[in-house]
Parts: C-alpha cells; structure tokens; sequence
C-alpha cells in the first residue's frame, strides 16, 4: 500500500507542486520572519559589542529621582569617582564619558535638525578609538570648536570650518565644526542617531549642567584581570549608588532593551504569516479534493482488490506528509534566504550593519512544526471523502454527481453566525482580547467560505454574464459553473486577503476622513505655531511680543498664544496628581478656532480662580461645575480653583487657567499659537512672513493645519501600503490556488478541449475560455472580498467611535482598484493553464480515457 | 492502383495523394502510411477498414486535418492542407470538416441543441433552421433537445454528435469508429441514418471501422494492411467483408 501511495505521488509531481508552493510561501513567511528578527537582532549585537569594544567595566549613576528616572535630567558620577577608581589596583585606564540627548544643531537652514526620533547625543570628545574614526578635520580642543558625526553633518548640510549653533541645556551657543567623524564599519551614524562632540568641561556645562560630573565612566582592566574581577573591586569601592557593568553586561543590557520590541516586530510578521497559511489551508484543501475526485477509479480499484478504509485516508495522508515534509524544507530554505535579504534590506535602510545571516532554531522548528500539520490537516476532510469512494465504483463512470449543498451552506450560515458573533463581543467590550476579534474574523472567514458554493452559481454567474458575449466567453462560464465547490473553495481563498486589504483600507479611510472633518469643521486656525522639542527638558518657548507681531502681518485675523504649565491637581482628599494645565491670550478666540464645545458652565470668560476642564477629566475627577480643585502651578504656587465651565474637544484637553495665572508657570513664554487668517489669502505666503519673525528661534516653526492634516494621512496611508504588501503574499498563494484550480481542470477535461479543438475552436478563442473561468473566479473572491472586508472595516470603526473615529468613509475608488486587480489577476493565472491547455494534442487529447 | 485512381477533381470531397506518414526518427522510425493515395467521392459512404495498427486511424485523421503528413498532399474540397498552419487547419476543420467520435465527446456542460449548433457557434454562423430541423428530425431527437448530456443514453448521445457533424453542411464527415461504445441496436440506429443522410443529402462520410456489420452500410470498402491499401470493395454485404477480412493476409498490395 505504502509502495502504491509513493509511486502514484510521483507520478501527480506536477499537480502537487503548486498545493506544496502555498505551503512554502506560507512557512517562507513564517520562518522569514524569525531568520530576519534574528539577524537583526545579531546586528545590534554586533553593533553594541563594537561600541563596547573599547569598554571592560562601565560605572554608571543610578538614577534615584523621578526627573532623572523619566530622563529628564541625566543622573550622573561625580569626578572624585574617576578619581577613586583611577586608584584602585587592576585598573589599567579610565575614561570618563559625557553622553547625554539633547544636543540639537541648527542646520544651514536656519531650523534644528530633527531626527525620525533617535537621540541626538551632546558628548564630550575622548579621541578616536576602535569605534569612531574621524573622517575630516580633527577632534575639538578649544572650547569653542565641536566634531560631529557625517550623518548629522549631511542632515545639517555643514562642512569643516562653518560656524554653527547648537542649542543644549543652555540656549544656542556658537561653535567651530572642526572635525567629522564615523564609526567603524565605514558607518555614517549608529541607528540614526546624532552626535555632536564638545571638549569635556563644555560637554559637562552644557549637557549635565555642571562640571567635575560625567554621566559615565569607562575602565579598562590591568593585564590578568578579568572583567568580573575589576567589576567587583570598583563595585566594593563605590557603593549602591551606582551600576557597575561588565563590557558583557552592557551588550546584554542594551540587547535586552531592543529585544522586546523585535520581538512585537516579530510577532506582527507571525500575524501576517499565519493569515498567509489560512489562505494557503484552503489551496491544499482544493488540490486534494480534485486530485482525489480524478483518481475516484484508482481509489476504488484499490478498495475493490482488497484496501480498507483506513489504508486509503492512510494513503492520502502519507502523500500529505510526504508535500509537507518537502514543502516545509523548501519554505525554511526560502525563509533563510528572503530573512536575509530582508535584514539587509534593512540594514542600507537604517545605517545599521547588519552581522551574518542568523538563522534561530525557532525558524526551524517552526517551519515543520506549522507546516507539517497544515498539510496533514488540509488534507484529512478530502482523505476522508476518499475513503468513502464506493469499490463498485471502479466499474463506472467517473462521473460524480452533485451532491446537494443544502448541507453545507446551513453549516456556513451557523459558522459565519457565531464567528460574527465572537467579532461583535469582541469589538463591544472596550478591554476585550484580541484574540476574541482575531478569533471572530477567523471563524467569520471560514463561515463565508463555506457560504460560497451556494453563492457561486448566482454571483459567479451574474460576472460570467458580462464576460460572455462571444461563444468561448459562454463556455467559459459554464466551466465555471460545473463544480461550485471547487470555484467557490478557490475564490475563498482570495476574498481572505482582499477581505483584510478591504477593512484595513475602510478603517484607514475612516480615521482620514474624520482627521479632514475634524480640520475642516473644528479647527479654524489655519497656521500653527511650535516648537521642536525631542521629550526631555523644557520645551522651545519664544517672545511673547511676537504675537503681536504676527498679528500685524496682512491677512491675519486672529492670533492666540497658547501657555502650558503642569501643575499638581488635587480634589478632595485624593492624593496629587500630575496634570497639563494651559492659559490662553484669548479665551473665546480659543475656544472658537479649536471649537470647544460646551458641556455644561461657561466657556467665555474666566475670573481669577476658576478654571475650565475637559469631560472626560470631570469624569475623572468626579468634578462639576462649581466644585473646587487646588492646582498647584509649575512654580509651586497653590490656588483653590472653582471649575466654572466643562468643555469638550478633539483636539484640547486639560486645565485651562485665566491668563493672569501666567506668571506662575514653570514658562513665562508662550508655547504654540493659532493663527486665523482672512478668506481668500494665500497661507503659504503668509507663512513665510510669520516664519520670519522666529528667524531667532530655530526650534519654533510655523505649519499650516492642511499640511499637518496631510502629513498625519500620508502617514496612516504609508502604513495601510505596508498592510497591502504584507498581506500581497496570502493573495499570491490565492492566485496560486487558481493556477491550479484551473490547470486541474484542464487535466480533467483534456479529451474536451481536444474535441473542442478538432471541431474548430481556434486556440486563441481556447485562451479565452480559460480567461473568462479564472477572471469569473478572482472577480467573485474579490467581491466576497469586498463585502466580507467593508463589513469588517465598519464593524470596527463603529467599534471606534467612541475613540473619536466619527466619520465612516468607505474607500470606493480604492475597492474599484481591488476589483480591478483581480479581473487582471484572473487573466494573469489563466495564462499558464491557457498555455498548457493550447499545447494539448488534439489526437492525443480525443484518445484520452 | 486503377481501382483508386483519381476521379474527375470537382466530384472529390477529400483525396490523398501519394501520402506517407512516419513517426520517430531513425531506428525507431515507424512507417504508418506507405503512399496512399484516395479519392473519396461526394456523396459516398466509404468505410475503412484493417486490423489494428493497419494505419487506418493515421489514414483518417491526416485527411481530417487533425495530423499532418510526412510526404504527400491532401486536399479537402478544393483546399490543399498540406503547408497549412495551426490557424488554416482549425478554419477548415470547423468549416469543411465534421466529427464523430467514439467516446460521443459532447460537452457536459451544454444541452444536445447547444451541443449540436456548437461548431457554428464557434464559428460564428447563423444555423440555417430548415436544415437544423431536417437533422434534428433524421437523428430522431426532436424531444431531447433541451437535455443535457448526462440524462441522454449513449445512443443518443452519439445521435446528437451526429447531428454536430452534420449541421455544418461539412464537405466531409470523418467518423472514428461511431458504434464501437454502443449496443448493437443503438448502433444499427447510428448506422442507418448515417446512410440516409448520404442517401438523401448527399453528404460524403467516412468511417473507420473494425467491424464487418458497419462496414456493410458503406457504399465502398476499403482495406488497410501495413499502411497501404490492399483491397476495396463496392456495395459490400457482411459476408463480402467477412470474407475480404479473412483473405487480406493473403491480398498483395494493389498499391
């Protein structure tokens, strides 16, 4: 039996490779993933372990205060350490190190230069070593000359001998950019970060805020000391109030703190890769039901000379195995190999050098662990139909009739119910799991699948009416209508991904057009003005004369300053709490241009001690209009506060103070400012003048509301293409499953095709038979698609209502595309079948059994 | 060579001239047609015959455009295949050509009337409806017409791939052994208005056969042997078949 199953499969090679491809795309895409976390992950390895390499013992100070541990101020080791370290035995040579955020560099356009959020590091100029090599000029050694990094210097558009500005703890200072330097590996930054490189009493003032202090301290042991030796001689000599690490230690450190978020990278790509082999469970499912449907007679001959049952699911499955355990070993290979092409992909993208392909046993295992079991588990329902092929059907015709889907289509009904279901509950409680929604759509997708062969005929009909005007269109058609199960299955497993592509392009959509709602409806002002502030220290404030300034400039309407402060709240007996308290220039200017609304009180005017929340804080605090709160300001003035108005607002929330409270906040200065400008004038000139007036102030840029509206859309929509390409692998296994679909057919109906041609179909009309089936089954997967995915993409908006996504925008230009992709996708997959079909000889053809 | 001589050009339907067919190359060089040459007549019913491997099939099919020639010409009406690309074949197959198969090879997917108009669909012609009826009410299916292929039996199903055949108005039709997966009723059935239909329309068949009973309805016999033709009979009867079939080892080549 076992020999009749191996030597059967060998001789279906072809038929079964296209069923093993979606396994190999699937596990690809799963050990890929893995291989590619890996190697980067190896990457940063190598990236810490070489900017340790210079490094045996680091002494850093603990931070031990809340601004400190929040990084707003570094916490840092006193020189009289270097000094007692120096001292003890074991201890080759010391460097102490300054290297803090928050060195911000004016480039030669007047602006700071901003980075996609990595540091910008202020550090103090110890030499060249191992790690970073100059590349021009030389290192500061005058307190008045700097040395930055070649990414920064490109990003600012510097050269060696400029004159530039950097702002750090202090306001700008003026320096000499004497050097540029790289790191090893001919690297222009190390992950994008900046750096700029003071002398070291410069670099202590202006980074740390004093001198004699660093914020850490390098050791190098003594020959025949080991690293953990000098870690606990220095540990014994400075105390707890600082880490001691070995170079070991820090490489571990900072490996664990990128570990988590590869690992959520990671985890996202699983997600796609799991959905890729859904879709690729339904191809296999489809190979083996027609493979077994064409082999009815050798089956029950089988069962006629003596087979039981169990030795033909046996059979089946020993053929699933063998796909498996092939397809799975092609998939890791192709895995290993699309991993690091990726993670080098990834490393030109970022600057970061990427160390040698890693490939994790995870990979490994994984690769067999899912696909194996996939296989084995697409293969069990059609093994099973197998094993109930009666012997006598050896006898008959191979025909098999059609059996009702009366069955089927309840059974679709009931699963698409509760799979719906699970996604309502999911989506109706706020701290529901994902699993609940992931789970819902999963069983919501299986449900429709098996709804489909009842809708293959009536939709699958419908679209083939359009196609066939023309005879071989007809035929086409009526192909396609011959085994809905097979159609349906088929068209299936392409409505999954153009399903996911639906509803993310529906939410996405959303989330735009409630942003453009929101900017077109709620905020008024058309120009914004803040400041470049990377998180800690205080942020960029400028002149409050300018605002009267702006409001001079031809065409502007309004102009409020906006103040922010964070003060202390307390309430009742409750314990204090941090909170953004703001003051405005004009209050009913604000409350206009950024449309707060009331929800009960006053919102127009505030007199000394009272003070406007938004709701969602009233039902935080448990406050009404009329109850009392003390705020105690940025300066640590304290006042007993009456809350007069509740507003709400998409776009503000907190305290919102009377102006006369400025002058206690922590910033006298202004922050941000709105600015309305008259009806038809031109915000892009009006822009420039404004921008004018800040020419001292290169952290304070003016943006017009469209551009920032454009900028946070482009954004989603970057992610949303992200998405597509991501889920472009489960719609090539779909179009897979068509290939073989049709090429499967083609096997079966070869005596028809040739007779077709002997009475005179000509072979281009031949093509077009086989274009309008698989165009009939990609256009109806694409609509199952679009409807399943609109379904789920307003299910889930509705679900975000509440998180402000308010309007519902259904992307009809976008799904035309969809649709329109998948009618040429479908002439795409008839080309190989069409082919193969064309290269029938027709004598041959008419002799086939 | 006189008894299948060239007749005057206008009264063929299809000939062969001097054709040879082989296959492989070298020492497994297979020689199917040893310089045939044949006229058939219009309005004649020819049968073919020969034991297996006899080249009779090869014979048919080359004068059907389905195969091509290794030396020779043939000519189907006034059309010279030979040199004829995939296109011209197709053309001529679906204009001057009709079929009947063994296995019936009706589309599962269309109704016997589809199934009958479907070469002139193909083609894109309009059925002449006074000619369809008349082949309708000859093959007896008038009531079937609307059923698929899979609630007709076999004889009917191979009386609908007639009727496909003779639709078109074909110079020729080639049929491959029709009776061989029928009983002998639905057969004799087949037979009978094959033989009408030359009778009463004069269209010209020919057909392939191993058996003497379907041999004797054809107007002409011809037998096959090695790839050439060795005999020929006129009005032949069973026991003439028979009795021709019995001989054909001891029959030198007439050709």
């Amino acid at each position: 039996m076992f020999r009749a199953t191996l030597k059967s499969l060998l001789s279906r090679k072809l038929r079964l490779t296209l069923a093993g491809l979606a396994v190999v795309l699937g596990v690809m895409f799963v050990s890929g993933s893995f291989v590619l976390t890996e190697t980067l992950k190896g990457s940063f390895d190598s990236l810490f372990t070489s900017a340790y390499s210079s490094i045996d013992v680091a002494v850093e100070a603990k931070a031990d205060t809340p601004a400190e541990e929040t990084g707003q101020i570094a916490a840092t080791v006193p020189a009289s350490v270097v000094t007692s370290i120096r001292a003890l035995p074991g201890v080759a040579a010391v460097v102490p190190t300054v290297e803090v955020d928050g060195a911000r560099l004016i480039g030669s356009d007047g602006k700071v230069v901003t980075t996609m959020g990595a540091p910008r590091f202020g550090s103090n100029w110890s030499g060249e070593d191992s790690f970073i090599q100059l590349r021009e000029g030389r290192g500061p050694q005058a307190d008045n000359e700097i040395a930055i990094n070649a990414g920064l210097a490109k990003a600012a558009d510097v050269h060696v001998g400029d004159q530039v500005q950097v702002i750090t703890r202090q306001p700008k200072q003026a320096f000499t950019l004497v050097g540029i330097f790289g790191y090893a590996g001919g690297k222009d930054t190390m992950s994008s970060a900046h750096q700029v490189a003071f002398t070291t009493p410069v670099a202590q003032e202006l980074m740390l805020g004093e001198r004699n202090v660093f914020s850490s301290i390098s050791v190098n042991a003594a020959e025949g000391v080991s690293d953990e030796e000098l870690r606990d001689t220095i540990k014994a000599a400075v105390g707890a109030e600082y880490d001691v690490r070995t170079r070991e230690e820090l490489e571990q450190h900072s490996e664990d703190q990128y570990a988590s978020g590869l690992d959520f990278f990671n985890k996202i790509l699983l997600g796609f890769a799991a959905v890729a082999l859904f879709v690729g469970t339904f191809l296999i499912i489809n190979t083996f039901s027609i493979i077994i449907a064409q082999r009815t007679r050798e089956l029950a001959l089988l069962r006629a000379i003596g087979a039981n049952r169990r030795q033909i699911i046996g059979s089946v499955l020993v053929e699933a195995t063998a796909v498996g355990v092939v397809a799975s070993s092609l998939g890791l290979a192709s895995g290993i190999g699309v991993g690091a092409l990726l993670g080098w992909v990834f490393g030109l993208l970022t600057d970061l050098s990427t160390a040698g392909t890693r490939v994790p046993i995870a990979a490994v295992v994984s690769a067999f662990a899912v696909g194996i079991p996939i296989t084995l588990f697409a293969a069990l329902l059609p093994a099973l139909r197998a094993a109930r092929i009666p012997p006598v059907a050896a006898m008959q015709e191979a025909a098999t009739a059609d059996r009702p889907l009366t069955k089927l289509t309840w059974s679709g009904a009931l699963v698409t119910a509760i799979g719906v279901t699970l996604l309502g509950l999911g989506l109706r409680g706020s701290d529901a799991p994902l699993a609940l929604i992931g789970g819902g759509v999963l069983v919501s997708f299986v449900g429709v699948a098996l709804l489909t062969p009842s809708l293959a005929r009536p939709i699958g009909g419908g679209v083939g009416r359009l196609l066939s005007w023309s005879v071989p269109g007809r035929l086409g058609r009526l192909n396609s209508r011959r085994n809905p199960r097979r159609t349906a299955i088929t068209a299936a497993a392409l409505m999954v991904g153009v399903a996911l592509i639906t509803g993310m392009s529906v939410i996405v959509s959303s989330v735009n057009s409630t942003l453009h709602e929101i900017a077109k409806k709620d905020i008024k002002a058309d120009l914004l003005v803040s400041g470049d502030w990377n998180g800690s220290g205080p942020r960029p404030t400028f002149d409050a004369s300018i605002l009267e300034r702006t409001a001079q400039v031809d065409g502007v309407t309004r102009v409020i300053g906006e103040y922010d402060d964070f003060a202390e709240v307390t309430v009742g007996r409750s314990e204090p709490q941090g909170d953004y308290t703001m003051a405005f220039t004009d209050l009913p200017g604000a409350v206009d241009l950024w449309s707060m609304k009331t929800v009960s009180g006053d919102l127009s005017a505030l007199s000394d001690n009272q003070a406007l929340i938004d709701d969602d804080r009233a039902e935080h605090f448990g406050l009404k209009v009329g109850d009392t709160a003390t705020v105690a300001l940025g300066t640590g003035s304290s006042h007993t506060m009456t809350i007069s108005g509740i507003y709400r607002c998409d776009l503000m929330e907190g305290w919102v103070v009377p102006a006369s409270l400025i002058n206690e906040f922590a910033q006298t200065d202004p922050m941000y400012s709105s600015i309305e400008l008259a009806q038809g004038v031109s915000s892009s000139k009006v822009k420039a003048e404004i921008n004018a007036l800040f020419a001292d102030y290169p952290e304070i840029s003016v943006s017009s509301v469209a551009d920032l509206v454009d900028e946070a859309t482009s954004s989603l929509d970057q992610v949303l293409l992200m998405i597509q390409i991501l889920l472009g692998l489960a719609i090539l296994i779909a179009i897979l499953g068509i290939i073989n679909t049709l090429a499967l057919s083609i096997i079966e109906r070869t005596r028809e095709l040739g007779m077709l041609r002997a009475i005179g179909l000509r072979r281009a009309q031949l093509m077009r038979m086989i274009a309008v089936e698989s165009v009939i089954i990609s256009v109806f997967g694409a609509i199952l698609g679009l409807t399943v995915g609109s379904g789920l993409g307003v299910a889930i908006v509705k679900a975000l209502e509440s998180e402000g996504i308010t309007t519902m925008s259904l992307p009809w230009g976008d799904m035309a595309t969809y649709l329109i992709v998948a009618a040429i996708v479908g002439v795409i997959a008839a080309a190989i079948p069409a082919i193969r079909a064309m290269r029938i000889n027709v004598l041959a053809a008419i002799a086939t059994e | 060579m006189i008894l299948t001589q060239a007749p005057p050009r206008l009264a063929a339907a299809a000939r062969a001239v001097d054709i040879w067919k082989t296959y492989g190359k070298e020492e497994a060089e297979v020689i199917a047609l040893r310089g045939v040459s044949i006229s058939l007549q219009r309005g004649e019913f020819t049968a073919i015959m020969g034991p297996s491997g006899s080249g009779k099939s090869t014979l048919m099919h080359c004068l059907a455009g389905l195969d091509a020639v290794t030396r020779g010409d043939v000519y189907v009406g006034m059309t010279r295949l030979t040199g004829l690309k995939d296109r011209g074949l197709t053309q001529l197959r679906r204009d001057k050509v009709g079929f009947i198969f063994q296995q019936f090879n009706l589309l599962p997917t269309l109704t016997a009337k589809e199934n009958i108009l479907l070469p002139l669909s193909i083609a894109g012609r309009k059925p002449d409806q006074e000619w369809f009826d008349r082949v309708v009410d000859t093959v007896g299916l008038r009531d079937r017409l609307g059923h698929r292929p899979s609630q007709l039996s076999g004889g009917q199903q191979q009386r609908v791939a007639c009727a496909r055949a003779l639709v078109s108005r074909p110079e020729v039709v080639f049929a491959d052994e029709p009776t061989g997966n029928l009983d002998s009723r639905s057969g004799a059935e087949v037979l009978g208005f094959l033989r009408n239909s030359v009778r009463d329309t004069g269209q010209t068949i020919v057909m392939v056969t191993h058996d003497p009973n379907a041999a004797r309805y054809a107007d002409r016999v011809i037998f096959l042997v090695d790839g050439q033709i060795i005999h020929e009979l006129r009005d032949p009867t069973a026991d003439t078949v028979l009795d021709t079939m019995k001989r054909l080892d001891t029959i030198p080549a007439v050709a």
